[in-house]
Order: C-alpha cells, then structure tokens, then sequence
C-alpha cells in the first residue's frame, strides 16, 4: 500500500502529511486527538540526512506537544551503503534517531510503529523496533537479508536454509515469522483505524517481544535466557 | 609492561580489565548455553554464544560486564547472544552496579540467524537506554580488531560513554559491504589507510564520536574505564537537543567532504598528515586545541 493510501484508510482526510524526499511528515486526527506522523517512503535508504530529518520532528513533537502520540510509519531498503556516511559516523546519526523515539516514550508519547511497506535491517532498528509496539501489515516485508544472500555469506545450500526455515522463522523474510518471533506485536488487517486505536490503547508499556517470542514459538530461546541470567 | 587489548580474547579481556580474581561469570561455558540455530545448520557453536557475561569488581567498585568474542562468528549478535546481553544489562537495574562494561567486538547481527538478531540488536539497545535512564553508566569499550560494525555501532552510539583504542574501528557498514554495493570506486575495502580514516578510532576521537582514546593496551583501558565509573549521562530533552544541533552543524560543514583528510583539515587539526602515524596521546593534544563544540 502507497503512503498516500494509508494515510486515507487511517484517517481519511483527517490529516496533513507530505512528503519530503523520502521522509513523510505532519499530523493527523483520531477520535478528537492528534497524533505527529511521521517516517519514510519510496523504500528510503537511510541516510545521515534522513535519520536527523526523522529525529527533527520527533524533537519537535516533544519540545512543543508533550503526550502527543507519535506514529512511524516505516519504509526501508535499509541504511545507506556510501563512505562518506560512514565517515560522518552514519550509526550516531541513526542512533540518535533511536535516542529519541526512545526519550520520547519515556516522557509519555505514545509510539506505535507500523512497517507499511518494506523493511531491512539498519534502517528499522532505529525506528519501528524503538516504539512501544511495532506492526506490519500483512503484504509487508520485513527482511535483513534473502536467501539467496544468507545462503552465500552463511555458504549453506539455498535448498537447505529454504526447507529450514518452513520450521524455523529465524531463517527467512517475511512478517509472519516476525510476528511469530515477537518483533511485531500485530498484523493489521481491514479497518486499519479501529488497530491504531487498539495499539493506541495497549496499556502495557514493557518489552515484552522476548515473551512473546517464546509464547508463539518462534524465538523460544531468548526469554529464558534472559531470565537466567536475572535468576544468578 | 603494556598488554595489547586487541590481541587477548573476550575472556582474558574481562580478566585483565577488572580486578584480579574479581570476575564471576554468569552462564558460563559449562552451562551450554548455546545458539539452537547454528547447531541446525551444522555450523560450529560456541558453549558462551560468543559473549562473556558476569559480575566483578573495578578499582574496589561494583560493575557487570559483557565482552564480545570477536573469534566467533565475528562477535556476530544471535539469539542467544542478544539474550545474554539484555540479561546482563536487566540485572543492573536490580543490582545498581557502578557501571556497565561492555567490551564490544561484533560485525553485527549474526547473519546465520538474521531475523532473531536484529530484533535481539533491537532489544539490546533498548535496554542500554533502560539503564541508562536509570542513572547507571554504559560504557563501551571498543578495542578489538574486528571493530564494532552494524548493530553494535548503533548500540554504542547510545551508552553514556563510548571508549576506542587506536586499532579499534567503528562504523554502521563494513567496507567490503560498501564495496559490493556500489564498486571498488566508492569504497576500496583493501586500502588499510583509507578504511582506517574513515572508521578508525584517532577519525572518531577528532569528531568526538568516541569520548575517549587510548592505546592499544589493557592498562589504558583500565585506567580511562575507572575514571568514568558512576559517571552517568541520562538521556534529556535539552541533551538531544544539542546532539540534534552538532549532527546538523557536523553535516553543514563537513557534509561535502570526500576524505576524513579533508575534515581534519577543516577541523584545524595541526598537522593532519601526521594522524594516522601518531600516537593515540599525541592526538589528545591535537583535540584539545579544536572549539569546545568538538571537544
């Protein structure tokens, strides 16, 4: 789904997003409440310039609209793969991105993320995976690599990893073995308004993907891990 | 005598840093606590999933600690992995150590696992930030020969404190991977002096992309970690209000750059052709004569 059109189905003409670039940004109104929007389109590859531009709005919605919601709207190829990125310490950039969805959930915004598109590695830490709770919608994808990719730098055989991962979500994109593996909390299907407003809802506040994980079944490992750890 | 950090293992690291006999590990090897994804892919595992947990003491303080072995899987972030890391840093919210040490080696997620790693790297960061607004210092300490890369570069970039031997490296996207993306012009992955200007720790200490830089010994670390034991930085509005200023400053003025060379240059580094063969304590006085913005 384009961004335009999910911003229709969510809140009809109820809001003023645009589009900069590849970053899309403004407000939106639900029920009586306003929420900042705010994330990337045209599968956005982050850059130094496109991570501050994210971070800037989220300041902004701190600094002037304390408890304002915040929706991020996530579209991705990932960070971008140049030197002089990495010259400019690209990861303090997309770090600080995280920074602040995170200080913005602990000075009560409410942040939901919502992968709409395309999601890859980098570019999806330091946003979608920070909020309260992150979702997909179903035709999304949700990747760090393909198959064919995992299967030349793992140097498995493709057909193996293939018949692995019918089993295990670890091994292959796609937004169901994410949800299976707690990362995203929910997939939205039909009236996209009525999950926001449920999400918006969702009282718990805690990490709780690790628990989830285990409790679907597809990351059984990390939740008792860390409990043993806290159990010494 | 000088101790080379990089060229001791996650476990002698832990060893050496903290005081001696001071160390008691959590999970340790003898629990197998192991990847249960590498074993399906027949790919060796490691009894420790290839990071180090435990409790110790430093200067007489209290801190936890987690060291990368960048030997396995390139310190690569899996499950497991992750899991031992959050474990660690959730333990600090109870146990109110002096500081948190994390002795970071890693590319990254472990791509044999990709999908649990980068929700783990996710969670990872987060509960950096758990404890760093609970008052309760994260340092990073980065001396390994494989760098911090990817997922760890981003999770260094959110402790409270981030110190870097000269022989360290940290960056979001290793070289070759650049290289394969976009050809040997953008980036050649096997020019050394190129790859370590613009990741190399003396490149980080001129930008003040890491706090502190020591020599390539266990001493050094020892004594600049010591210093920031209970040296807290939370997390503030008016905090990344300044960082937000400095990353848009640091893109207006070096954003056109082609070479770290060059940002050295505008830096008004003295003699910034004598950087890469200098000494890490040479380059401290080099700082210390640039505007109190990159200081």
């Amino acid at each position: 789904m384009n961004w335009q059109a999910l911003l229709q189905s969510l809140f009809g003409d109820a809001h003023t997003v645009e589009r900069h670039g590849d970053v899309i940004r403004g407000t939106a109104q639900l029920q009586g409440q306003t929420l900042a929007v705010v994330g990337t389109t045209n599968h956005a590859e982050i850059g130094v310039e496109t991570a501050l531009a994210q971070a800037r709005v989220i300041l902004d919605t701190m600094q002037h609209h304390p408890q304002r919601p915040i929706l991020l709207l996530v579209d991705t190829q990932g960070q971008r793969l140049r030197q002089r990125d990495e010259m400019l310490c690209i990861n303090r950039y997309m770090a600080h991105l995280g920074c602040c969805v995170d200080l913005a959930r602990r000075s009560g915004h409410r942040v939901i993320g919502l992968v709409y598109d395309q999601a890859l590695s980098g570019g999806f830490i330091t946003s979608g995976l920070m909020a309260d709770t992150c979702h997909a919608l179903p035709e999304a994808e949700i990747r760090v690599m393909r198959l064919p990719a995992m299967a030349r730098v793992t140097k498995i055989a493709e057909d193996v990893l293939q018949a692995l991962s019918l089993s295990n979500p670890v091994f292959a994109p796609g937004v169901e073995n994410y949800l299976a593996m707690g990362g995203i909390q929910s997939l939205w299907r039909g009236d996209l308004q009525a999950c926001l407003r449920a999400a918006l809802a969702d009282p718990d506040l805690s990490d709780r993907r690790a628990a989830l994980g285990a409790a679907r079944g597809g990351r059984t490992r990390s939740a008792e891990v860390t409990q043993r750890v806290l159990a010494t | 005598m000088k101790l080379s950090f990089s060229e001791l293992s996650a476990r002698q690291r832990v060893a050496h840093l903290l005081d001696a006999d001071s160390f008691t590990e959590i999970l340790d090897p003898a629990q197998r606590v192991v990847s249960p994804h590498l074993a399906l892919l027949g790919v060796p595992f490691s009894f420790d999933d290839g990071v180090v947990i435990g409790s110790g003491t430093l200067g007489a303080q209290p801190v936890l600690i987690a060291a990368q072995e960048g030997g396995f899987m390139g310190g690569g972030v899996g499950e497991v992995h992750g899991a031992k890391l959050v474990g660690i840093l959730r333990l600090a919210l109870a146990t109110h150590p002096a500081a948190v040490l994390v002795l970071a080696e890693s590319g990254g997620v472990r791509l044999h696992e990709a999908n649990a790693g980068l929700i783990a790297v996710s969670e990872v960061m987060r509960a950096v930030l758990d404890v760093r607004a609970a008052g309760i210092p994260v340092l990073m300490l980065i001396g390994g020969a494989n760098g911090c890369f990817g997922g760890m570069g981003l999770i260094a970039r959110c402790a409270d404190h981030v110190v870097m031997s000269d022989a360290a490296r940290l960056s979001m996207s290793g070289p070759e991977v650049i290289e394969s993306a976009h050809g040997v012009e953008e980036f050649d992955s096997r020019d050394r002096a190129l790859v370590w200007r613009t990741t190399g720790g003396k490149h980080r200490f001129l930008m003040g992309d890491c706090d502190q830089l020591v020599e390539d010994d266990v001493d050094a670390f020892r004594t600049a970690t010591r210093a920031l034991l209970g040296v807290s930085r939370p997390l503030s509005l008016q905090g990344l209000l300044a960082e937000h200023a400095l990353l848009g400053a640091r893109l207006e003025r070096f954003g056109d750059c082609q070479d770290a060379s060059e940002v050295w240059q505008r830096l008004g580094v003295a003699h910034p052709e004598q950087v890469t063969d200098g000494e890490a304590h040479e380059l401290r006085h080099k700082r210390c004569g640039n505007p109190p913005e990159w200081a």
